[in-house]
């Protein structure tokens, strides 16, 4: 049956949109990296940016439906993909040597699911942590508690635990992997491209995926240094949900 | 037979536009009825079923390829000429006649070659058209270059590989075609006999390559367009499928076969490196323009590291001989002199003759690359450096190339009139497959440019005035039958049945008949060989006797072997698998079969023109400077021979050539 | 003297789409100058010699121009030597390596389905260019070569794209068995030209809705492809076609139908 062919009809429509969600995704890390940073100027300036945030709740919830549609779109579309992708080839060959491919791009299918399954992970965690646990052991770990009004602490304390450190540090590197193909493929699947240029956006691929590997990563081993403690302090502000 | 060229008389210049305005014409809602078969789709084929399809005729094309675009007309390196005077330097419709003319060694027809030099233009304005990225110079109009010892600057080319950008300009109208439906495309199809009904080309036998399946094809008027006969010798720079199965069938049929023995052997081509050599790849000529051709003095340099030889101890045979045109002299002469050195014992490189002999000559871009630089060299012939290397592991930037002869294009083929028309009637030959422009001898870069002026150009004209001659023909195909049963109110449903029955008595006569032969094929008595060793065989005897320079009894002995050979072809060919699938064997042996019968029609034609003529050289005729000698009193004809049943006995019947504009005179390039 | 060697070939073997297929090993003589085409020839003149079925694979102009040829040498699409054509990789190269043991493939993708032995059918390819692969221009009516001036960095651009051999190598290559960059040159070599911008729109979308109803998958920018190229086709021109489509889909006013 012929019909009006649509954008979202071809592999470069799906692309495009796993791309575009990507880019919000993107942006999003970067901002929540940024509003994290403030870790380091001390639970006062941090749990005062997470205050204001509850201050202005049409961009809280703006935010949140919008991150919500990119990841259903970036994993819709990448799903739909991926098996038309693994469809193309019923026929496999004994041998192939892929001459190009890097590590990145390889496991691009494999650092989807992984990070999806650490968002779960860590909203379940930091998040959700109030409602799912009260006042019992965050994930059954010892003497580590949901402190209401207290995000700082929350994030500090539950670093100096392996089991919250662990799948962290698994997470932020499949980001990283995740993001280097990514940002360098959505130039290329977007069209973003001129000789002059081109080798920049390897280059930006690279500079934000460890940006954000690097800045991700500070925290837990600030943590573990003992760089980063605890506060004494208490707060009142309204939860955040 | 008396042959008729039909050309028109007149002024030369005027004689295509008369023609044309005196032609029979088509209307266009009458063409869609005719069926018009075209075989091959490379420049001549693909642009003459793209254009008679845009035209609204109903065109099927034939390629034994998987796909049109592959044709060899891809592999085509240096250029296309065009009369275009664009760099201002004299150059005119008439030059370039002239010169083809005079480069064909005065065994041309005028009239189709001055025609060639009027469409030239035009061929360039349609390529552009369709997006052939041609050479540009800075301010962004087209860029030529000198060709093959050209005085003008003439050459249109696209980085060493016009042939494939022209041929995917006809392609992509080809394609575009099939789109409209206009065009039916056959990949991966042979065409194994010409069918011949009331006198008239109707039809072919195809044999599907994949399933093996016999079918026959009818038509109004069939095109063959299925190049040269180069594969006769085996090692050439032909592709490994290109044969002549289609022309010898129409031959065999009837068609006549003109000059045969006309073949060009290209100077720059990479030697054999051994007894298992596939085929041979040639190198641009344009290379002669920068390279410099020599040889050691001494035979016992030939292993010493070139490089290392002093400039004393050089011969530049080519520019000493020649001191006029020196290295850029035409390809025969190039060709000859690259022979007689390497008979003298002088020949470089690994490629050993069964006499001991080293065939190879030295081409160096050394004093070029100290002239202009790396990479000004670079620029001009980095892809063919390049292949050069891929092929032979050495750098030519570093060391001399290698280069030998090789047969690269054949000048004979079918015989046809002005129209393109075979002597029997609705039989078109185009491109290399015909005899027409070229005479003894083509200049470079213009096989191109009669491929596509014949196909663009010449055939989707000649074809209408034909089928607007004849007008009504028998229906041979079920439509065609049909649409006279709805149209004729006279023509009754009876008539229309038994016209069916007689369509499909024609159909099988002809399907049993290449059924019969594939059989005989693949049920030698003694299977021994592979066909491809019967080919090697009969290429080696082909340069030994009808390459580069022939004589009474090299000829003479070459029409005993290679009838022996045949014998013992049919005798202990083995051809494994089966007639229903795809069977390169098969394909194969039916191809090798009919070169070791157009390789005897060569002999004997090379042998019966007792004079020197371009491609064709008899050692019993030369000047005293080794140059060849033509007998303009008693061969300024084309020959064409009929084919009679009996390959010992084939009937020449001669076409009288006439120069009113081009004097001939003899060639010197001294 | 030239080296030579005797190497173990596992070749595909497969009588036609319905068959099953498998691997057959052949001991070949190997000859340092030979072309890897001309090995396969001398096991096929052994094989017809004892009246077994030759090994079938496409070939014709063995310069590396036709792009008939194509073969999966050892895991690489055209052999293991960038920018060479299956019938331009001498034996040399693989003396190189010291690969004694060669498994010879042929292209492997649904949308190239399998026609027997090493052979597949390429005609998808032919199909994406009968959508949109053309500039409409009726013979004849062609204006001045001249008159329209090219600048030379464009054209150049588009002789880059223009390049493509259409061997496939790129389809085999890709993880995900993907033509966009046969595709991509196609377009980017009419789309770049003057000649080609009134149909650059129509031709873009219509194109890639036909290399994907072809079966093809979809592009994941490995770069596979590039490396694969006899012709070295960068997969810039495949942003470029993106670029292209998507601008098309978004500002053209008229539809193009699904194949």
């Amino acid at each position: 049956m012929q019909k009006t062919l649509t954008l979202y009809d071809t592999t470069i429509g799906k692309k495009a949109a796993m791309a575009a969600s990507g880019v919000i995704l993107l942006g999003f890390t970067i901002g929540h990296l940024s509003g994290n940073l403030k870790v380091f100027s001390g639970p006062e300036a941090y749990n005062e940016y997470a205050r204001w945030l509850r201050t202005v709740p049409a961009l809280l919830w703006g935010a949140r439906l919008a991150l919500l549609f990119a990841f259903l779109v970036h994993i819709s579309s990448a799903f739909q993909l991926w098996k038309r992708n693994a469809e193309a080839r019923k026929t496999r060959y004994t041998k192939k040597v892929d001459i190009a491919t890097d590590y990145a791009a390889k496991t691009m299918y494999w650092t989807g699911p992984i990070l999806l399954f650490y968002l779960l992970f860590h909203l379940a965690h930091l998040t959700f942590g109030g409602q799912l646990f009260g006042d019992a052991a965050i994930f059954g770990i010892e003497g580590y508690t949901w402190e209401p009004s207290n995000p700082y602490n929350n994030l500090v304390r539950g670093f100096q635990h392996w089991p919250i450190v662990v799948p962290y540090v698994l997470g932020v590197l499949a980001l990283g992997t995740h993001l280097f193909h990514g940002i360098y493929s959505m130039f290329q699947t977007l069209g973003v491209n001129h000789p002059k240029y081109n080798h920049l956006r390897r280059d930006l691929a690279i500079a934000l995926a460890a940006l954000l590997t690097l800045g991700n990563l500070s925290f837990p081993i600030a943590v573990l240094a003992g760089y980063i403690e605890p506060t004494a302090l208490r707060f009142n502000f309204p939860e955040l949900l | 037979m008396e042959l008729k060229s039909h050309e028109p008389s007149g002024p030369i210049e005027e004689r295509w536009t008369e023609h044309k305005a005196h032609g029979k014409l088509v209307a266009p809602h009458n063409r869609r009825k005719y069926t018009i078969l075209v075989v091959g789709s490379g420049l001549a084929g693909g642009a003459g079923a793209a254009t008679l399809g845009e035209l609204g005729y109903h065109v099927k094309c034939f390629c034994f390829q998987d796909s049109p675009r592959r044709a060899h007309s891809i592999a085509a390196q240096g250029g296309i000429n065009a009369a275009k005077n664009y760099q201002n330097d004299g150059d005119s419709v008439y030059r370039l006649f002239y010169d083809t003319v005079k480069g064909g060694d005065f065994r041309s027809r005028e009239s189709n070659v001055y025609r060639l030099a009027e469409l030239s233009v035009n061929i360039i304005d349609q390529a552009v058209a369709q997006g052939v990225p041609f050479a540009r110079e800075y301010g962004g109009l087209l860029a030529n270059r000198s060709f093959g010892g050209a005085q003008v600057s003439r050459t249109f080319y696209a980085r060493g590989q016009t042939g494939q950008q022209l041929l995917l300009g006809a392609y992509s109208a080809l394609e575009r075609q099939i789109d409209a439906g206009t065009v039916e495309m056959f990949p991966r199809t042979d065409i194994l006999d010409l069918i011949i009904h009331d006198g008239r080309a109707r039809g072919v036998v195809t044999r599907n390559l994949i399933t093996g399946a016999l079918e026959t094809h009818m038509g109004d008027a069939v095109v063959l367009a299925t190049g040269g006969y180069g594969n006769v010798f085996y090692l050439s720079t032909n592709a490994k499928g290109s044969n002549a199965t289609a022309t010898w069938r129409a031959h065999r049929r009837g068609a006549l076969f003109a000059n045969p023995c006309y073949t060009q052997i290209h100077p720059t081509c990479i030697p054999a490196s051994g007894d298992y050599q596939s085929k041979l790849t040639l190198m641009s000529e344009s290379l002669r323009n920068d390279g410099r051709v020599w040889v050691p003095r001494n035979p016992e340099d030939a292993t010493k590291d070139p490089r290392k030889i002093p400039e004393k101890d050089r011969y530049y045979y080519l520019e000493e001989r020649y001191p006029a045109f020196g290295n850029l002299v035409p390809r025969d002469v190039a060709s000859r002199n690259a022979m007689y050195v390497c008979d003298d014992g002088l020949g470089v490189g690994n490629a050993i003759d069964d006499d001991g002999k080293r065939r190879g000559v030295y081409l160096d871009f050394s004093s070029a690359i100290k002239r202009l630089g790396r990479k000004t060299i670079e620029e001009r012939y980095g892809n063919l450096f390049e292949m050069y290397e891929r092929i032979t592991g050495d750098d030519p930037y570093e060391t001399p190339m290698i280069i030998y002869p090789a047969t690269h294009y054949t000048m004979g083929g079918l015989w046809v009139d002005y129209n393109l028309m075979s002597n029997i009637e609705g039989l078109f030959v185009a491109g290399e497959a015909n005899f027409s422009d070229h005479g003894a001898n083509r200049l470079g870069a213009s096989a191109l440019m009669q491929g596509l002026a014949d196909g663009y150009f010449v055939l989707p004209f000649t074809v209408g005035n034909y089928l607007g001659t004849v007008r009504e023909l028998e229906p041979l195909t079920e439509k065609a039958v049909k649409a006279k049963l709805e149209r004729d109110p006279n023509y009754s449903k009876a008539q229309a049945d038994e016209q069916l029955a007689r369509i499909e008595k024609l159909s099988d006569k002809h399907i049993r008949e290449v059924n019969e032969r594939i059989e005989k094929v693949m049920n030698a008595p003694e299977p021994t060989h592979a066909p491809a060793w019967f080919a090697r065989k009969l290429g080696t005897m082909m340069y030994k006797w009808c390459g580069m320079s022939r004589s009474k009894e090299g000829l003479e002995q070459a029409l005993v072997e290679i009838p022996k050979l045949r014998e013992e072809f049919w005798r202990t060919v083995s051809v494994p698998g089966d007639t229903d699938e795809m069977n390169p064997t098969l394909e194969n042996a039916l191809r090798v079969a009919d070169f070791l019968e157009l390789a005897e029609l060569m002999c004997r034609d090379a042998l019966h023109r007792d004079e020197s003529c371009g491609g064709h050289f008899r050692v019993e005729h030369q000047t005293e400077d080794g140059e060849a000698k033509r007998d303009d009193e008693h061969f300024s004809y084309v020959a064409a021979w009929e084919y009679t049943g009996d390959l010992k006995a084939p009937k020449l019947h001669k076409e009288p050539l006439t120069f009113e504009y081009v004097q001939p005179s003899m060639r010197s390039y001294k | 003297m030239a080296e030579t060697q005797t190497l173990t070939l596992h070749v595909w073997r497969q009588k036609n789409a319905n068959d099953a297929g498998r691997f057959e090993t052949y001991k070949a003589e190997a000859n340092e100058h030979m072309s890897f085409l001309e090995l396969l020839d001398t096991v096929n003149a052994k094989l017809i010699e004892e009246g077994k079925p030759a090994i079938a694979f496409d070939h014709d102009c063995r310069e590396g121009i036709c792009g008939m040829c194509s073969l999966v040498i050892n895991g690489y699409a055209h052999g293991p030597r960038e920018r060479t054509t299956a019938c331009q990789l001498h034996l040399r190269e693989i003396f190189k390596l010291g690969w004694k043991e060669i498994w010879v493939e042929p292209w492997r993708a649904n949308a190239l389905p399998m026609v027997r032995d090493l052979v597949v059918d390429r005609s998808a390819l032919d199909r994406i260019v009968q959508a949109g692969g053309y500039i409409s221009i009726r013979t004849g009516s062609a204006p001045e070569a001249n008159q329209m001036p090219v600048p030379k960095d464009v054209a150049d651009r588009a002789m880059d794209a223009a390049t493509c051999i259409g061997c496939g190598a790129c389809v085999a290559a890709c993880p995900n068995a993907s033509a966009s960059l046969f595709t991509a040159a196609k377009i980017a070599h009419l789309g770049l030209l003057p000649q080609g911008q009134a149909e650059r729109m129509t031709r873009v979308r219509k194109m890639v809705a036909q290399m994907d109803a072809e079966g093809f998958g979809g592009c994941t920018n490995h770069g596979e492809c590039e490396k694969a190229c006899p012709k070295g086709i960068s997969i810039d021109f495949i942003a470029r076609m993106n670029r292209d489509f998507l601008k098309a889909m978004a500002a053209a006013r008229d539809d193009v139908k699904t194949p």
